[in-house]
């Protein structure tokens, strides 16, 4: 449905092909969260991987520094409708965790545990072969406490609330299992080109 | 929850009905649903605007309407100079234009139902419009819950949904309303002429009869973050503590 008298500000077709449906481009870097900005030291700082409910390996700070380092430059998509070009980010891959605690193929879903007790749900395919970090930095500088420092995850494929903030483990499930969003209907997946925001979509 | 927004979450094509002029910067847009849903205060929904070349533009509002049973809802659309969708509500939009949106959406920032323990809302600007719906709510459903709104503004004349604001002070003697100026002087005894802090946020929880169980907060990133931290130095748990920040 044409809405009367509206052309908006269209980007060129060079940039457009580059957003997804629905969304529009910004050049800030908004900050959404459902609660308090947790504070976490380094210091305190652990990351957990879990099978099922058993604990397989935890990392210090420290420890985690350590593995190897992977850089990642990506288009990103809120669901709230903005989408940032060229976002540059350094942490440590899937791939590299996994290894690092001698798992090949766990089970096929996950779930991001957060220390502000947020969780979301990402398959074991939207994790590995190189498509997603546990991001330390953000364009060269340790990441903002408000974008989800120390440590965030980054699956930056799906929209970004699965990217979770403040990120503490990774628990590997045989279903998958709803994490906060997608029990408040969000949709279970999140693909930004099939516009796969709520439940249904 | 999760249930209704499934079933109800389609796009639905919507009637401007009324258009207010609430301050300088803040226009309400009421909406006649053409397909009728129940919502809970402090959900939003999802407009979708549509170029001739089917270029669409979509932005969430917050609903500022309490639920009823009448199916036409409030938007308070914010101008937003740099915007793309607050400009063409305010300069294009008219009676009896078509509006696309969805809804009801979100499933966190919702008001908690009947509760023994008081809420504190605080907002700022048009963040207001969530905790609105709320205490509009608590008004219509009388639900016995006490409510305190410190909302943070420029001037007396930014104050968005002030007359009513002041109305339901006087009428209902359970909410306690504090404003915060922060470009003029506050003119009203027991209001504020400075920026949000963790004193004035003190202070106007200790208005509420016990201390707060919950607390809702909705305004920008800066905004929300002293504002948190001053709730949780009241002692909530940070999972009571609920926000919604401005997106883009």
């Amino acid at each position: 449905m044409v809405t009367r008298g509206f052309t908006g500000r269209q980007s060129g077709s060079e940039l457009s092909e580059r957003i997804p449906p629905g969304q529009h481009l910004v050049d800030n870097f908004p900050v959404l969260t459902a609660g308090p900005t947790p504070r976490i030291e380094p210091a305190d700082w652990t990351f957990t991987l879990k099978v099922g409910t058993r604990p397989v390996k935890a990392w210090n700070w420290s420890e985690f520094n350590a593995l190897p380092r992977t850089r990642m430059t990506r288009d990103i998509h809120c669901v709230t409708s903005w989408s940032k070009l060229n976002t540059a980010w350094e942490g440590v891959a899937i791939d590299d965790i996994l290894a690092d605690a001698g798992l090949s193929a766990p089970t096929p879903f996950a779930l991001a545990h957060c220390y502000d007790g947020y969780s979301t749900n990402v398959p074991l395919a939207d994790l590995a072969t190189g498509k997603a970090m546990v991001a330390l930095n953000y364009e060269g500088q340790p990441l903002p406490r408000d974008h989800g420092g120390p440590a965030r995850l980054l699956v930056p494929h799906l929209y970004f609330w699965k990217s979770a903030k403040w990120v503490s483990g990774l628990q590997f499930t045989e279903r998958d299992e709803a994490g906060f969003w997608e029990l408040r209907g969000y949709h279970k997946y999140g693909d930004p080109w099939r516009e796969q925001r709520y439940k249904n979509d | 929850m999760t249930e209704a927004i499934a079933a109800t979450a389609r796009w639905q094509s919507c009637a401007i009905v009324e258009i207010a002029t609430r301050t300088p910067a803040i226009k309400s847009f009421f909406l006649r649903l053409s397909e009728t849903f129940d919502y809970t205060a402090g959900q939003h929904v999802d407009v979708r605007l549509t170029a001739p070349n089917g270029y669409t533009a979509m932005r969430s509002y917050s609903i500022a309407s309490a639920p009823s049973d009448s199916n036409v809802i409030e938007l308070a659309i914010e101008r937003l100079a740099d915007g793309e969708v607050s400009p063409f509500f305010h300069d294009v939009a008219r009676i009896g234009d078509m509006i696309e949106l969805r809804g009801p959406l979100g499933g966190h920032f919702l008001w908690p139902g009947p509760t023994a323990n008081p809420l504190l809302l605080i907002g700022a600007g048009s963040g207001v419009v969530p905790l609105m719906a709320m205490i509009r709510h608590r008004k219509a459903s009388g639900e016995p819950v006490p409510v305190a709104l410190l909302l943070s503004s420029r001037t007396w004349g930014d104050v968005l949904f002030r007359d009513e604001l002041l109305e339901l002070e006087r009428s209902l003697p359970d909410l306690a309303l504090a404003l915060a100026l922060t470009r003029e002087p506050a003119t009203r005894r027991d209001d504020f002429s400075r920026r949000i802090d963790s004193a004035m946020v003190a202070g106007v929880a200790a208005r509420l009869p016990v201390p707060p169980g919950c607390a809702f907060v909705c305004g920008s990133n800066a905004f929300v973050d002293i504002a948190t931290d001053a709730v949780l130095a009241l002692g909530l748990k940070a999972m009571a503590i609920k926000t919604e920040r401005y997106g883009a």
